[in-house]
């Protein structure tokens, strides 16, 4: 284990965490070593985020870190298995609405939180949650939209899944600019959530992590 | 001796302003003709009530306005697509919306903007109905790193030439024979001068002007179209609150610049960069904020701001690179007797300590979903807040739900003025019931006594 990387990482010291896992690379450490440290630094990313010390610049260049780290470590790590994950979540904004942002943030928490993460992008319509639902099989479904126009395209996709048998396999969560509960509410979801942090605690409490 | 009259002050430039709203001309520069005497009195009522507000006074009663952005269209049963092609059809459906829910104060017909003119420039930045969004859905942003992370030096040194050069030609496919021209600068002496001049003769430069001469005839008719519709408003005697629009320079390069993710990154990488180019965006965008309002005779300058709510940045990072050039931007609009009108997008909580520090009754604030018994103990002490009836209460609501709301604002927020009711953030959707209701309720039970 490298303190001095983790630290570099958590710290959001950019340089000197890429000069570290080149030279620890370099020197022959072994990759999936060099990625447990990443990991550990990314709980500590999330949990100073948790704790309001971090915001939204340091989760995005930990996303960049961790993409340039992958980058140097991709070759070595061609046969590792893949980790157990905590559950599957399965995230798209839904259909006439093409905010990302949001949707983005979630998914990277999701995923540096222990999740497995399907992303369906941006104007996604119901039939598609509704074949990625059955397909990925998640756990969890979080919708995401900003507009008004949203809140009935929300109430459609849950309808959706509650049509084709699935709404019972998965809980639902919602997220964007003009969510509250009583939209929760009208559109049938389990939950909304304000944040990212939301929505990873969301997350947990339902596959029991 | 000098018989120059001192520069007037901000406070007499504001009054100026103030009263030139009060009697508005028409467009031959003559007094304009009140359709009657009652559309004239409800007419100045309604300055007078909005002034008395942002002045922090009680005005006869709260002034209620809605602030909408595709629900005057939908609820006239035409889809957005429609009211960004036909300007006859949107400013009807305008007038409709304004004569049915009577506000004080409406925002005009210009949200949908000219869909055709998006056409001709090929706009890129945004997606539109028939353009990358569903007939009946609002236009979108379409978010990117439009200026790249190594052009902060370009910007800086000549934001014209930047903007003309590199930005435009991404955002929009008429310009891409701007990419050619030389910098207006170099334009100095005879000799030389005509090397400036060679690129006009290249074809995808021409081609970029013809685009450009086809696209301002299409926004003239749009213009003429949004000022008939304004101008016979306010004849019936309902003025518009905005006079025109600016930016906070850090969402300028946020939004439409680097992007989210490239300011994000920016504020680690290059942070004294990006404050050098929020510094140089300062005075723009104060100018542009004033210039909008002598063009319209109208003080108020709306700006929308984004990136600094609750959650994206530390508290640090918003007092650092957020805060200073807006408050450097609204400072400036004060001094040219503009009213600052920003609007708190989303959740604001976290940055009421902060932002309160504006001069007193000087700024109106539309406020969104902050808590806002929150934002009156503290903003509201300095200025007079707008808002802030949810987009989900008007869609998902019942009309008892926003006057039960409604009255909570009025009993709390409104005490002792400056205070505007409106809905929180702009809406596509909503129950006309309980757009209604805002209003109704407030023109009875808003009344001061």
């Amino acid at each position: 284990m490298s303190q001095q990387l983790i630290d570099a990482i958590a710290d959001m010291r950019e340089d000197e965490a890429l000069a570290l896992v080149e030279e620890l690379a370099g020197s022959g450490a072994p990759p999936l070593a060099i990625l447990n440290d990443v990991k550990t630094a990314m709980d500590i990313i999330g949990q100073r985020y948790e704790e309001s010390v971090y915001f939204l610049p340091e989760l995005v260049l930990a996303g960049e870190m961790l993409n340039q780290i992958m980058e140097v470590l991709k070759p070595s790590l061609a046969e590792t298995a893949a980790e157990k994950s905590l559950g599957k979540v399965l995230i798209g904004t839904v259909k006439g609405d093409i905010h990302d942002i949001g949707k983005d943030i979630v998914g990277f928490m999701l995923k540096v939180s222990g999740f497995e993460v399907r992303d369906l992008g941006v104007d996604v319509p119901a039939p598609k949650f509704v074949e990625a639902v059955r397909e990925f099989q998640p756990q969890v479904v979080g919708l995401s939209g900003f507009l008004t126009l949203a809140f009935d395209e929300m109430k459609a996709t849950v309808a959706a899944i509650e049509k084709a048998g699935l709404r019972d396999q998965v809980k639902i969560m919602i997220g964007g600019g003009q969510i509250d509960d009583a939209v929760r509410e009208y559109t049938g979801a389990d939950a909304y959530g304000k944040d990212a942090m939301a929505a990873v605690k969301l997350a947990k409490s339902w596959v029991g992590g | 001796m000098d018989k120059q009259k001192a520069p007037l002050s901000a406070e007499e430039k504001l009054e100026a302003a103030f009263q030139r709203l009060l009697s508005p001309k028409d467009p031959a520069g003559n007094d304009l003709q009140f359709q009657s005497a009652e559309a004239k009195a409800n007419y100045q009522a309604s300055i007078t009530r909005i002034k008395d507000a942002i002045q922090l006074r009680e005005p006869d009663r709260v002034p209620v306005t809605v602030l909408p952005s595709m629900f005057p269209y939908l609820n006239a049963g035409m889809t957005v697509e429609e009211a960004m092609y036909d300007y006859e059809k949107c400013t009807t459906a305008f007038k409709k919306f304004v004569l049915e829910y009577r506000p004080d104060m409406h925002i005009g017909a210009s949200a949908p903007g000219p869909g055709k003119f998006y056409e001709l420039l090929d706009y890129k930045l945004y997606s539109w109905p028939g353009h990358g969004v569903a007939p009946e859905h609002c236009y979108q942003c379409n978010e990117a790193e439009y200026m790249k992370a190594d052009e902060y030096d370009l910007l800086i040194s000549d934001p014209s030439f930047y903007f003309r050069n590199f930005y435009l030609p991404r955002i929009g496919g008429a310009f891409e024979g701007f990419k050619m021209l030389a910098p207006f600068t170099s334009i100095l002496e005879m000799y030389g001068l005509a090397f400036n001049f060679v690129p006009f003769a290249l074809p995808p430069v021409q081609a970029s002007f013809q685009k450009l001469f086809e696209a301002g005839a299409e926004a003239l008719r749009w213009v003429m179209a949004m000022g008939a519709s304004d101008g016979a408003l306010t004849a019936m005697g309902f003025p518009n609150i905005i006079g025109g629009f600016t930016k906070a320079p850090f969402d300028v390069i946020g939004d439409t610049l680097r992007g989210t993710k490239g300011i994000m990154l920016d504020i680690y990488r290059r942070p004294d960069k990006l404050i050098a180019a929020l510094e140089h965006l300062t005075p723009i965008m104060i100018a542009m904020g004033v210039s909008a309002a002598q063009q319209t005779g109208n003080p108020l300058i709306f700006i929308p701001l984004h990136k600094g709510a609750d959650g994206f940045l530390s508290d640090e990072q918003f007092k650092k690179f957020y805060w200073p050039t807006l408050k450097q931007v609204m400072l400036g609009l004060i001094e040219n007797g503009c009213i600052p009108f920003p609007a708190l997008e989303g959740h604001w909580e976290s940055r009421l300590d902060v932002i309160q520090d504006v001069p007193r009754a000087t700024t109106a604030w539309m406020v969104d979903q902050s808590d806002m018994v929150k934002v009156k103990q503290t903003l509201g002490q300095n200025a007079c807040l707008i808002g802030n009836v949810s987009s989900s209460m008007l869609k998902l609501g019942t009309p008892q739900d926003v006057r039960d709301y409604a009255k909570m604002l009025i009993d709390t927020v409104g005490k002792g003025g400056g205070f505007i009711m409106s809905n929180g953030a702009f809406f596509d959707e909503a129950k006309p019931e309980n757009v209604k209701a805002m209003v109704e309720f407030t023109r009875e039970y808003g009344v001061y006594k």
